[in-house]
């Protein structure tokens, strides 16, 4: 089936890669948000930790699934650089592998174990938040740096570690801001404006690194006229970091209908940065080594999965709201009946 | 480089162990709940029926043993989506045209919508309408059943591929439905279903004798009780038969293995069933046996001189016979202490209508005995499948990766830890949920009554 006089071993690659993306993207914003409020836990009292995993309860298992979506795109569309990155990552994926099971039952056992383990599985809630943001970060860091086995670029990968953890935390102390109220919500306010600062430097840092590491990329944005018609992302994405920071500082208020505006533009500087992010590597899947058409499996299987996206994705995005919308407004502390 | 405990060790080896040891933590967990919900949604609906406050007190314990369960199968599932690649890239490489499609499709129609109507499932009760709760219970039912669907699909395919070609070495897809419906698809599929009902069935009655045992006669006991022991025992003959017919399908398309399950050395006629052997490999015979003349002959031919085919007729190319025949011996063995257990319970709750203290222990003492039966037989059949990743097609040490052997090891070990630590946190927990109506009960309640009670459930 050709597409604008495309054959599909030429189209579906890409489109492989914009489902992926999309997956990966929508997995960085919803994780992330409950992965920061997992990092912010281990700054509060037991009773905000209660209201703080009610906000995230009902949606975490569902936001995990983007992962499996991405990676498993990763390996259906792309088997080749599937073996390639992972196995370049191997052990930070062990890690974080590791974090993301011991916050998942962490999150389980903390109310359903004895309740002396209580403040233990909190602990381990908090270290398994952090230690899977983390080594995202690092593992994102690694692959701008081409997997090059040099002190630099794992120092490198080492700040964007830090500095996805603490845009997970942004983005969580924002979604903390629009599900809790009263003491919580005027802490949440003070902890996005801190780890805003934080993200803006992993940002910068990132997009610094980028093109000095890749000639290519610094040609993609620097030569002309993309400069010019590129300029509009980092401009933005600077204003918005501005308007965050003025808006957060005229927090908290008594208009509660605005809660939601820090959790909207946090969104959005994580779609500027994955939009940037894509532009830069785009076509390649490992840095100026494997591109989306040499790692494609084969065309008539990926037809198969693209004609089952097209249809259930959709779907999944309609019930997702649906979930989003049963559990609107304030959170509070879950319960079974 | 220094030195590393793993030094020497073959990474294959090491490889099918990680990928063993994470696919069989993983299953533990799926195995409860793709029944558990279908337990779930009959609870809701006998309280939609009924109004009676029972089936509602049962669902809502059973609701936080499910959210557990899932919770651990979901963190145990996104390793598997990451070791697919990093442990086995030959894997994909090989035969990923057909697998990768059926995982796709396993994420996109099971995962989302389980993932997504568990939270309404579980914290929605008194935000939605009494009916949309119901619906979110089965389609997280249903979610869980379609992921087994694709999962026990692309597994069957994996032991009688069919429905592809080779083409430079890789497989490429010529007809879906071949693929889909393999040879053993049903069987497995079936097969594996029972099983995951058998585990809940034990796990929901276990739990339940354990409440009665500690003296908690709250009505959702009974309900728990009667409905685990009758689905138990319901299914545990379907599941036997359904077994031995994937026993004669396997005998059709994998043959050795049957061999290995049976420890049958020589190919011939009159073959005895071993009950019990220590297989010797290096004489290839078997030590201290204890047979039935004529057995295997009996089951597999269905005449006492039916010629079955012994492990000589596949000569290097036959799995490892320890672990197949003794993992067997464990599934069989479960199995028939299930039919026993399970009968003689509906028996004594049909005929008396309450069980013992003896049989209440046993019930409890059988709480996980599906984790042991699902587990060995999955053994049997996938180190069954060896020395093939995919029978015919690609050979488990093709597939491999080259990922340094102190790597393996090391990550090896911290998920072996992980694991073991996290079982045992699992199974307190489950233990204690269960108990704690038991504990809540007012400290001075008479102790009379309770043994009153208890005495009155006896007869």
């Amino acid at each position: 089936m050709a597409l604008f006089g495309f054959e599909p071993d030429v189209w579906l690659p890409v489109a492989f890669a914009i489902l992926m993306g999309a997956s990966i993207l929508a997995y960085v914003i919803l994780d992330g948000y409950d992965l920061g409020v997992g990092i912010l836990m281990g700054n509060a009292t037991r009773e905000e930790r209660d209201v703080m995993v009610g906000s995230i309860g009902p949606f975490w298992d569902a936001n995990e699934t983007w992962l499996v979506l991405g990676i498993g795109l990763l390996l259906v569309a792309f088997p080749s650089a599937h073996g390639v990155i992972l196995t370049a990552l191997y052990l930070p994926v062990a890690l974080m592998l590791v974090g993301l099971t011991l916050r998942g039952v962490a999150f389980e056992f903390r109310v359903k174990a004895q309740s002396g383990l209580r403040e233990i599985w909190d602990r381990i809630f908090v270290a398994g938040s952090l230690l899977a943001a983390g080594t995202q970060g690092y593992m994102l860091g690694f692959y701008i740096m081409g997997f090059e086995p040099s002190f630099a670029a794992h120092a490198f990968a080492v700040l964007t570690g830090i500095c996805l953890a603490a845009g997970y935390a942004f983005i969580g102390a924002t979604w903390l801001v629009l599900k809790t109220e009263g003491a919580l919500h005027d802490r949440a306010v003070g902890m996005a404006r801190t780890c805003l600062w934080l993200a803006a430097i992993g940002m910068v840092a990132v997009s610094l690194a980028t093109p000095i590491a890749s000639p290519r990329i610094f040609a993609k944005w620097f030569s002309f006229p993309e400069i010019i018609l590129l300029a509009p992302i980092p401009l933005v994405t600077a204003g918005l970091f501005l308007a965050l920071w003025i808006f957060l500082r005229r927090m908290p208020r008594t208009d509660r209908s605005l809660d939601i505006v820090p959790f909207v533009g946090a969104v959005g500087l994580f779609a500027l940065g994955f939009f940037g992010f894509a532009y830069s590597f785009y076509p390649y899947l490992v840095v100026d080594r494997i591109t989306v058409w040499q790692a494609a499996a084969a065309p008539e299987s990926l037809m198969l999965i693209f004609v089952g996206a097209c249809v259930v994705l959709p779907v999944i995005v309609a019930y997702s709201a649906f979930a989003y919308w049963v559990f609107r407004g304030k959170a509070t502390a879950l319960r079974y009946d | 480089m220094f030195p590393t405990p793993f030094e020497g060790a073959d990474p294959v080896l090491l490889a099918r162990i990680q990928f063993a040891a994470n696919i069989s933590f993983h299953i533990l967990f799926p195995t409860i709940t793709i029944a558990l919900g279908w337990f779930l949604l009959f609870f809701k609906l006998r309280y939609n029926a009924t109004r009676q406050e029972r089936w509602m007190d049962a669902y809502r314990l059973y609701v936080k043993v499910f959210a557990l369960t899932f919770a651990l199968g979901v963190v145990s599932g996104i390793t598997m989506s990451f070791q697919f690649g990093t442990n086995w890239p030959g894997f994909m490489n090989a035969v990923g045209n057909i697998a990768g499609p059926l995982l796709a499709y396993e994420v996109l129609t099971a995962f989302f919508l389980e993932a997504s109507f568990l939270g309404i499932m579980l914290f929605g009760f008194r935000r939605v309408k009494d009916w949309v709760h119901t619906l979110a219970t089965f389609l997280v039912a249903f979610g869980t059943t379609i992921s087994a669907f694709w999962i026990l699909v692309l597994n069957s395919w994996m032991h009688t591929p069919a429905g592809f070609e080779m083409r430079d070495g890789v497989a490429h897809a010529t007809d879906w439905f071949a693929i889909v419906f393999n040879p053993s698809m049903p069987y497995r599929l079936v097969h594996m279903l029972l099983a995951s009902g058998l585990t809940c069935a034990f796990l929901v009655a276990g739990l339940s004798a354990y409440r009665w045992l500690r003296g908690d006669r709250g009505a959702d006991v009974d309900v728990g009780l009667r409905t685990g022991v009758a689905v138990a025992a319901v299914l545990i003959p379907l599941q036997i038969l359904a077994g031995d017919m994937h026993g004669l399908n396997t005998l059709q398309h994998q043959p050795a293995k049957v061999a290995a399950m049976e420890g049958n050395w020589t190919t011939g006629p009159n073959v005895p069933l071993v009950l019990f052997a220590v297989p010797n490999t290096a004489e290839k015979r078997n030590d201290f046996a204890i047979e039935i003349p004529n057995g295997a002959s009996l089951i597999l031919k269905h005449s006492p001189s039916g010629v079955v085919p012994g492990l000589d007729a596949f000569e290097g190319k036959h799995p490892p016979v320890a672990p197949v025949f003794y993992a067997f011996r464990v599934m069989v063995g479960t199995g028939m202490l299930m039919l026993v257990v399970a009968w003689f319970a509906a028996w004594l709750l049909w005929r008396r209508g309450g069980i013992g203290v003896w049989t209440a222990r046993g019930l409890a003492a059988m709480t996980l005995s599906g984790w042991v039966a699902t587990l060995a037989g999955w053994y049997v059949t996938e180190i069954g499948r060896q020395p093939w990743l995919v029978t015919g097609v690609l050979a488990t040490a093709d597939a491999a990766s080259d990922v340094p052997v102190a790597l393996i090891g090391s990550s090896l070990a911290i998920y072996l830890l992980l694991y073991a630590a996290l079982i045992a946190a699992y199974v307190s927990v489950l233990f204690y949920l269960a108990g704690k109506p038991a504990a809540a009960m007012p400290e001075d309640a008479p102790k009379g009554k309770l043994i009153a009670a208890s005495a009155a459930a006896r007869i």
